[in-house]
């Protein structure tokens, strides 16, 4: 198991498999737990590379979950990318098909509500313990921490498209600025 | 087309797979806004009412939201075929595209103005990330209760460092059943 860098694409499976039936808020409220199992636990990469690859996963089109891609890529190959990438879709698509009639269903019960007002912390929670995880990673320097939170004002506060701020954030790190 | 009451025919199952490949190639920054604009506005295939009931049920479930929305659309309108349909449309062509990037960052990693640049774009998308947990977090404005909750999950995970799974366990039961006493 604890092999160092030779994870195979059955152990990827097996993370983000177990990541996609607990991933409640999406791919950002487990990534400490990703974190955790891909830097910690199986040791498939330095933190430097996992913030690097989540880094890349924003700033390129698509959902975010695509993180699972290129770790899945960077650990074992084509192979290691399709079969992370899967395991993360297919659990959680296959309880969303079984769920989403039944909630159609019974969309205006009072116990509907009640279990989304109790699980909207959680997830709120989860998120913001994201984001500072996320964030102790890529300080790498003093500098770096107040590009983060300049940027996190910046969305925050103004519409700027997001990839205005993560293009200007490459920029002065590859101007040696920071 | 573009304005008046739709007869909205459901779609079939290549212009499901068609519509999600767009938003999947266009959807810099997040791909929800562009999913709305995309079944709601532009191919009307929900109303505004339908798209907010669906995104609720796909941020109740877990899995990234997106993902659960291209399968509860598909699966709405054209069963199994429909929801595969949607969700290969939706990641597949982004695939290829990020791990393209990803070959040509790995090629040039060594290289001091990458490494850095790298490091640059890492910060920035923390920030991204803190300011999209902030949105997140913001109905829980004034409840207490539910600030008292994602404060501890927050020190659970971010502080302690317990793992996810048990840790979720133990909170999102405990929290549903405490909005159940005590309001």
């Amino acid at each position: 198991m604890s092999d160092g860098a030779g994870g195979t694409a059955l152990e990827l499976a097996g993370v983000f498999g177990q990541l996609s039936l607990v991933s409640i808020g999406g791919i950002n409220a487990v990534l400490p737990e990703l974190k955790r199992q891909v830097v910690e636990r199986h040791g498939w990469m330095t933190a430097g590379d996992f913030a690097a690859l989540y880094a890349l996963a924003q700033a390129a089109p698509g959902p975010n979950m695509l993180v699972s891609t290129l770790i899945g890529w960077h650990v074992a190959g084509i192979a290691g990318a399709l079969a992370a990438t899967g395991a993360l879709v297919g659990p959680c698509a296959l309880l969303t098909w079984l769920v989403a009639g039944v909630w159609h269903r019974f969309r205006d019960r009072p116990w509907r509500r009640l279990v989304q007002s109790g699980l909207t912390p959680v997830t709120a929670g989860l998120v913001v313990a994201a984001a500072i995880v996320l964030s102790e990673a890529t300080a790498v320097s003093p500098g770096h921490a107040v590009l983060t939170a300049i940027a996190a004002v910046l969305l925050t506060a103004t519409r700027l498209h997001p990839l205005w701020v993560l293009a200007a954030g490459a920029a002065l790190g590859a101007s040696g600025l920071l | 087309m573009s304005d008046g009451a739709p007869p909205r025919d459901p779609p079939t199952v290549a212009a499901l797979f068609w519509g999600f490949l767009s938003i999947g190639v266009i959807g810099f920054g997040g791909v929800l806004p562009w999913a709305r604009r995309m079944m709601v506005e532009q191919r009307r295939w929900l109303t505004p009412a339908e798209f907010t009931d669906l995104l609720g049920l796909c941020q109740f479930l877990p899995g990234p939201n997106i993902v659960n929305l291209s399968v509860a659309l598909g699966s709405r309108f054209r069963g199994i075929p429909g929801a595969v349909a949607a969700v290969v449309g939706l990641i597949s062509l982004p695939m290829v595209i990020v791990m393209t990037l990803g070959a040509v960052y790995a090629a040039y990693a060594d290289h001091p103005v990458v490494a850095q640049g790298a490091e640059g774009l890492a910060a920035a998308a923390s920030g991204l990330v803190v300011a999209t947990a902030l949105k997140i977090a913001s109905p829980l404005r004034g409840k207490w209760l539910g600030i008292g909750v994602a404060l501890l999950v927050l020190v659970a995970i971010a502080v302690l460092h317990l793992p996810l799974v048990p840790t979720m366990l133990v909170l999102a039961p405990a929290s549903i059943l405490l909005h159940w006493w005590l309001q």
